[in-house]
């Protein structure tokens, strides 16, 4: 099981470590981990990228990124949470590879985390009338904001 | 110097329901670099989700695709059940033979479909009206369970909404026997053609680095020798009761894709006869009550791909995140590889092979850059990759 060997080889950076079934495992790590931690679930263990799931919890904002593996079915989850709503920042894990560039462009609309190094950041969903610095995953009225007209579409 | 030009592709187009503008850079015929721009269709399914309860989501992740539309709410299922132990504890059995069906004959309606949008492209148009001649006895099958063409309204927590009759079963059975010759004729026609082999072969590739890289799931990693399907990897419903085998070419072209989805035909009605060889009598559902807090994955094999969707819940009636990814998302990426270094009269089908739940180039434009001023249309791409074709016909 590819997750024995996961909980080894990070076990400095990692902070919580939850295993929620056999398949299932879900682990938490500091965002300024994430880089390393992605470059050596992809690259060195060979997971797969599913995709990430961004979320604005009363704690902070957090992200969690899927990874799978394949071999065994297994759905390893890396969690981060970056506390500052204010200006949320962590580090892009599209440079690492390319199959990662639309989720971060996707979470930093979204949510406002804006990732450092990505290649090309831009809006990819909402309508490009959308207000700028509003985000309609995040869960306080004044950040969400709403369209102002109707645009053509 | 050349001229560099602009083709917009999209964003709409009246055979598939999701827009989306691919902007092609092309100097001369050849593509140099592509543009891709989402979110025509931006519905805010996620949000939205957040204020239904939880027998309300399936209707609504449904309608994010009405071809695969068993795909989305199985993986939803599949998620709200991972939270309380997973799917194997508490669905029973013969509703996991249930979901099984429904999904494969998802599979050969969708794989239908695209193999004829996929003959139009090329010019195959009499492949076109083939497959969608065989595609509609798939859907009477449907209509015949579970009451619809399409949004069958199966899948449920804990179980499926509606048993299989004993009386459809043989009616089941003669429509697979049906399709089985019409699947030998496609196969012959598409494997055998020397047009389509010179038509499709070599272009639009995708090697298997680039598929890792990119991340790309379903039958466009395993055209390129990737070795991934999660009814195999993590088996849902009951796929590791029956014998199957996942189809993997190395190629990564558009052929292999084709050769993928062809061969897969085969092994679904494989599938679909095991199903309800040993489809045991019993309830269709758990009655599920209550979903405790937590947090659950669930992830499915469509047509596509694999469909993701991470569902947390903290005790309530509604979900408090649900996060969906859809096949398309990981695949039409990739086109920025796949597209670029081919020529404009193969585009049409580059970007149709990784079968999108779209194909806008009906509304295809030749523009040029500086001036905006209309040179070419959709259907003028579409003759011009029919028109390659016919030559290629000439030639051998």
């Amino acid at each position: 099981m590819i997750k024995n060997e996961i909980k080894k080889k990070l076990a400095d950076k990692i902070n919580h470590w939850h295993e929620h079934s056999i398949r299932r495992v879900y682990f938490s790590v500091n965002p300024e981990d994430i880089r390393e931690v992605a470059t050596f679930l992809f690259n060195e263990l060979n997971l797969r990228f599913a995709t990430a799931t961004g979320e604005d919890t009363p704690r902070g904002l957090e992200i969690l990124y899927h990874f799978s593996f394949d071999k065994t079915g297994e759905m390893v989850s890396a969690r981060v949470l970056i506390k500052n709503k204010k200006n949320p920042e962590i580090d892009s894990i599209a440079a690492i590879f390319p199959g990662a560039e639309w989720i971060e462009r996707e979470i930093w609309e979204m949510l406002g985390i804006n990732f450092k190094g990505h290649p090309d950041l831009k809006r990819l969903l909402l309508a490009e009338d959308w207000p700028e610095g509003k985000f309609p995953l995040r869960h306080n009225p004044e950040d969400r904001g709403q369209r102002t007209e109707k645009s053509d579409f | 110097m050349s001229h560099k030009v602009v083709i917009p592709i999209g964003p709409y187009h009246p055979l598939q329901e999701e827009p989306e503008l691919f902007r092609l850079y092309v100097e001369g015929e050849k593509v140099v670099d592509i543009d891709i721009v989402l979110g025509y269709m931006h519905r805010g399914i996620e949000e939205l989700s957040e204020h239904k309860h939880f027998d309300q989501v399936p209707f609504l992740v449904e309608r994010i695709c009405g071809i695969c539309s068993s795909s989305h709410p199985y993986a939803y299922v599949l998620a709200v059940e991972d939270i309380m132990g997973g799917e194997a504890k508490i669905v029973p059995e013969r509703a996991l033979y249930i979901r099984t069906i429904i999904d494969e004959l998802q599979r050969i309606h969708s794989h239908l479909l695209w193999l004829g949008l996929a003959g139009h492209f090329i010019g195959y148009n009499t492949v076109w009206m083939w497959a969608w001649r065989y595609r509609e006895p798939v859907l009477d099958m449907f209509e015949m369970i579970s009451g619809n063409r399409n949004h069958y309204g199966m899948s449920k927590i804990g179980g499926v909404r509606r048993d299989i009759q004993d009386e459809h079963i043989p009616i089941l059975r003669k429509a697979l026997d049906d399709l089985v010759p019409a699947v030998d004729m496609f196969k012959g026609a598409v494997m055998d053609d020397p047009v389509i082999q010179a038509r499709l072969k070599g272009i639009g590739i995708l090697n298997k680095q680039q598929s890792i890289d990119w991340c790309v799931v379903g039958p466009t990693a395993r055209a390129a020798g990737v070795d991934i399907d999660v009814r195999r990897d993590d088996p849902y419903g009951a796929y590791d009761r029956v014998k199957w085998s996942v189809i993997v070419q190395k190629d990564g072209d558009i052929f292999a894709k084709t050769v993928v989805r062809i061969l897969e035909l085969y092994e679904s009605v494989g599938i679909i006869r095991q199903c309800l060889d040993k489809m045991p009598k019993g309830d269709i559902d758990a009655n599920i009550k209550d979903v405790p807090p937590g947090e659950g994955i669930g992830h499915v094999e469509a047509p596509r791909g694999e469909c993701f969707h991470y569902v947390k819940s903290d005790g309530t009636n509604r979900p408090i995140r649900h996060k969906i990814r859809a096949p398309s998302y990981m695949n039409v990426a990739s086109n920025k590889i796949a597209a670029v270094g081919g020529t404009i009269s193969d585009a049409a089908i580059t970007l149709a092979a990784v079968d999108p739940c779209y194909c806008c180039t009906e509304r295809l434009a030749v523009l040029d850059k500086h001036t905006d001023k209309k040179i070419m249309n959709g259907w003028d791409l579409i003759k011009l990759s029919q028109e390659k074709t016919e030559k290629l016909k000439g030639n051998i």
